[in-house]
């Protein structure tokens, strides 16, 4: 029956061609503008770590005086979204959560072991070993390095596999050096190609950017006084002047992630933090009692405002333009189906019930959406590559297809055709089979 | 032009009808909504950043390791950059116009306010920064020689002796009056710092119109410093026309004076301002692909409906010729059928317009639509039927009269 149906189908919408490739090219263009938007859309806001993203937590400490509005440079609760070195070092030295990791961005000149060649910039994120293991880096040759290095400041580093296709042409180089800013690190481990996009760890700087290409550990950048690449935010009076009076200050400039697998270790953990909080305020460094947050990766993403607002309104603009496309659609089918209700009447003199051509014209649009929806995912193409070329690279990463988009694509085109193609349907089942047969 | 066949008309046609007014009226909305926003962008990417932008290029520099001798380093980069022919000035800087990254600072008028008067930006220049950027003086003077002092890396901390800052600055701080000569309070809670000169326009390096810098994107404030730091930018002015010969000589005397750096790729101005925007260009030329799609959809659902009417009604037609309607008439008639839809269409484009838009002022924080945005919308749409109508109605006008004496249709 299906086939047969489906034969009609393709029969009756040959017998009209101009007809049935307006109401494609509604569908299809309406389908690829809404699918070209969607899909940025759902690389903004999608789950880059769905195993882990509801145990991992963005910790936030309210160290600046919450009377002082801050206004234009605040979030919504007046809260920092990151930490003071006071903070993150006494957050890592507490170990309360089973991994945790403090970080910054920040870079180095790497000068290539081949003299011919001049030094460039790498940007690096400083850390600690936890960084992979909570954040499921995947490595290609060596791996972390130890708790221990982490307590010596070491001289080492994890790449990139890119950088180690530039540097040492993609060999293992897992004990050779790299000389960073004029001193020389040895590479404990070279990470898979990983790019977690929105790049969830550090929204507050390049929310779409690549992953840095190095990884060294905090305690070494600090003690090698690298600044920080990313925002360095301060309130109040400036202190000492230098690298000392940075670590002492109120300024804020890291990252602070904490794992927690159970609601029992959430709980604890919020526990901790508000004591920490009090402890705070009681040995004098506040005049307040500061706010404590624990967000999962979700929260954060929802709090820090990842999917901008030119792409909600992309998507608003492209669904409404959908929306015209699909009444455009019904128009045509309804004339379509209204010039062959001769045809229909026939049929049912014949002995079609209403329910057979109930069931033959939604099989017409059906195989119209399906029509369109390939039109439509051709357009999506186009329209992707556009994006590229019109907007900036860090947008540009978020214009890949995958093969959800590609079946909700299809799911949107034939559902969004038989919704259209309802009423003239309906329409089509109302002919009056004897009325019909005497206008002939 | 008689309405009421035209009505009873369509009343045999009412889902049609609908259809097409309703297709005109979220066209429109979405019409008028995509080309407002389309015009908040572009003149957001047209705000002029003060600067002499055609000839002014920035270099910006990294050294290797942390060279304990930071200031000579760039004196020297300074001077061999300044013995460059074609070169106007040149000045070392913390930051610059559109690049996207810089500091800010709250400006007080006495220490124990609580909220600061204004925001501003900081900028670090010597005596040649406003030659090297290319700005204009309006009043005051430039910073003496004697003024410009060291400041080694963004922790050192030592307050300036005098400031430039910006017009929209100083008519923040000092409305009314002239705020030459005053005195304010910038970073530093016990060092007030005189206002010796006034720019007429120096743009804050963050572009983002709706994020918390485009409340104070004129606001900036020149400190007069040798500034040395690991990571540095050039600012290099040029005479006309001089720029790309002088970008290709700068970037071989910087490394013939050391190869112990990074030098990134040379910024003209121009492509930075492009590269700041693009995004905004971006987004106003997809909205209005996506404003001309909608109206060739639009146009070509009309035309294929009204197509579909004429030939539903070819017979009548026929009999409306031959009792002597002209063709004008039958025209007229399609014509004036589709003007009254378009009609009811446009006024529930509008209403559907200003929900839209004040829905999104809400949402996102835009702006409130002009009303002229809607009316320029209103008459797109009832043109653009107009013209969608002419080609089915031609041929409807086409039909000849005789059709009516024979049997069938």
């Amino acid at each position: 029956m299906f086939t047969y149906y489906f034969n009609l189908a393709v029969r009756s919408l040959r017998r009209n061609v101009v007809l049935t490739a307006l109401m494609i090219a509604a569908i299809g263009v309406g389908i690829g503008a809404s699918m070209t938007t969607l899909t940025v859309f759902r690389a903004m806001s999608g789950d880059p770590i769905p195993q882990k993203s509801r145990q991992l937590f963005a910790v936030q400490i309210g160290n600046w005086d919450p009377q002082t509005k801050r206004g234009l440079f605040g979030s919504p609760d007046n809260l920092q979204p990151q930490l003071t070195y006071i903070d993150a070092t006494a957050l890592m030295k507490a170990h309360a959560a089973s991994r945790q990791t403090a970080m910054y961005t920040t870079g180095f000149a790497l000068t290539p072991p081949n003299p011919d060649v001049r030094p460039y910039q790498v940007q690096a994120r400083a850390t600690y070993t936890d960084f992979f293991p909570m954040f499921q880096v995947p490595f290609r040759y060596g791996g972390p390095w130890s708790a221990a290095e982490d307590e010596n400041r070491a001289e080492v580093v994890v790449i990139s596999t890119e950088l180690n296709d530039k540097v040492f042409a993609g060999a293992n180089p897992v004990g050779k050096t790299l000389n960073l800013d004029g001193r020389d690190y040895r590479v404990v481990g070279v990470t898979e190609h990983w790019s977690p996009t929105p790049k969830f760890y550090d929204l507050n700087n390049d929310t779409f950017g690549k992953p840095e290409e190095i990884y060294v550990p905090f305690t070494r950048a600090i003690e090698s006084q690298m600044l920080t690449w990313g925002n360095y935010n301060c309130s109040g009076d400036v202190g000492e002047p230098g690298w000392k009076g940075r670590l002492s200050s109120e300024c804020v400039w890291f990252q602070f992630w904490a794992e927690l697998p159970t609601a029992d270790a959430v709980a604890r953990y919020r526990t901790f933090l508000n004591n920490y909080a009090s402890d705070a305020r009681q040995a004098g460094r506040f005049r307040w009692l500061p706010e404590t947050r624990l967000r999962n990766v979700r929260e954060w993403m929802e709090y820090n405002h990842v999917v901008t607002t030119s792409a909600r309104i992309l998507v608003l603009v492209s669904f409404s333009f959908l929306f015209v496309c699909l009444l455009n659609a019904m128009g045509l089918m309804l004339a379509k189906t209204m010039g062959r209700a001769a045809d229909i009447g026939v049929r049912r003199a014949l002995g079609a019930n209403r329910h057979a051509i109930f069931s033959q014209c939604l099989m017409e649009s059906g195989v119209i959406g399906l029509a369109g929806g390939v039109l439509g995912l051709l357009l999506t193409a186009l329209g992707l590559a556009g994006l590229r070329a019109l907007l900036s690279e860090d947008v540009g990463r978020l214009t890949h297809f995958s093969v959800a988009d590609v079946s909700i694509a299809a799911a949107l085109s034939v559902g969004a055709a038989i919704v259209a193609g309802l009423y003239p349907t309906w329409r089509a089942t109302q002919v009056q089979p004897a009325w019909q047969l005497k206008a002939q | 032009m008689e309405i009421r066949p035209i009505l009873s008309a369509m009343r045999r046609n009412k889902v049609g009808a609908v259809l097409i007014a309703l297709q005109m009226a979220v066209t429109l909305a979405i019409l008028c909504n995509g080309l407002f926003i389309v015009e908040q962008r572009l003149s957001l990417s047209a705000r002029p950043s003060g600067l002499d932008e055609p000839n002014v290029f920035v270099l910006t520099n990294f050294w290797v390791g942390n060279p304990p001798d930071l200031q000579a380093r760039t004196q020297a980069d300074l001077a061999a950059l300044r013995s460059l022919p074609g070169v106007v000035a040149v000045s070392a800087t913390n930051s610059y116009p559109l690049s996207g990254g810089g500091s800010s600072e709250g400006v007080k008028l006495n220490p124990e306010q609580k909220e600061p008067t204004a925001i501003t930006a900081l900028y670090f220049l010597d005596e040649q920064g406003l030659q090297s950027m290319g700005l204009k003086l309006i009043a005051g003077r430039n910073f003496n020689a004697d003024e410009v002092i060291d400041k080694i890396g963004q922790d050192s901390q030592v307050p300036p002796t005098a400031v430039i800052i910006s017009r929209v600055l100083a008519e923040k701080l000092f409305p009314g009056q002239s705020a030459l000569g005053k005195s304010i309070f910038v970073q530093f809670q016990k060092h007030t710092v005189p206002i010796v000169g006034i720019v007429d326009r120096l743009q804050v390096p963050w572009v983002e119109g709706d994020s918390w810098a485009g409340s104070f994107n004129d606001n900036s404030t020149i400190e007069p410093y040798h500034f040395a730091a690991t990571y540095i930018h050039y600012m290099i002015r040029t005479q006309p026309g001089q720029l790309a010969t002088v970008i290709q000589a700068a970037q071989k005397q910087l490394y013939e004076v050391s190869r112990a750096r990074v030098l990134e790729k040379a910024v003209p101005m121009l492509e930075a301002r492009s590269n700041a925007y693009q995004d905004d260009r971006g987004l106003a030329i997809i909205l209005m692909v996506v404003c001309a799609a909608l109206l060739a959809v639009t146009a070509f659902g009309i035309v294929g409906l009204t197509s579909y009417w004429v030939a539903q009604r070819r017979r009548q037609i026929g009999i409306r010729r031959a009792l002597g309607a002209t063709r004008n008439a039958i025209v007229r008639y399609f014509q004036t059928e589709n003007f009254m839809i378009a009609v009811s269409g446009a006024a529930v484009g509008i209403a559907m317009a200003v929900a839209l838009n004040l829905w999104m002022v809400s949402a996102f924080a835009m702006q409130r639509l002009q009303i002229g945005y809607a009316l320029i919308g209103a008459a797109v749409v009832l043109l653009l039927g107009q013209a969608a109508v002419l080609w089915p109605a031609l041929k409807a006008a086409s039909i000849p009269p005789a059709l009516a004496t024979r049997g069938g249709a």
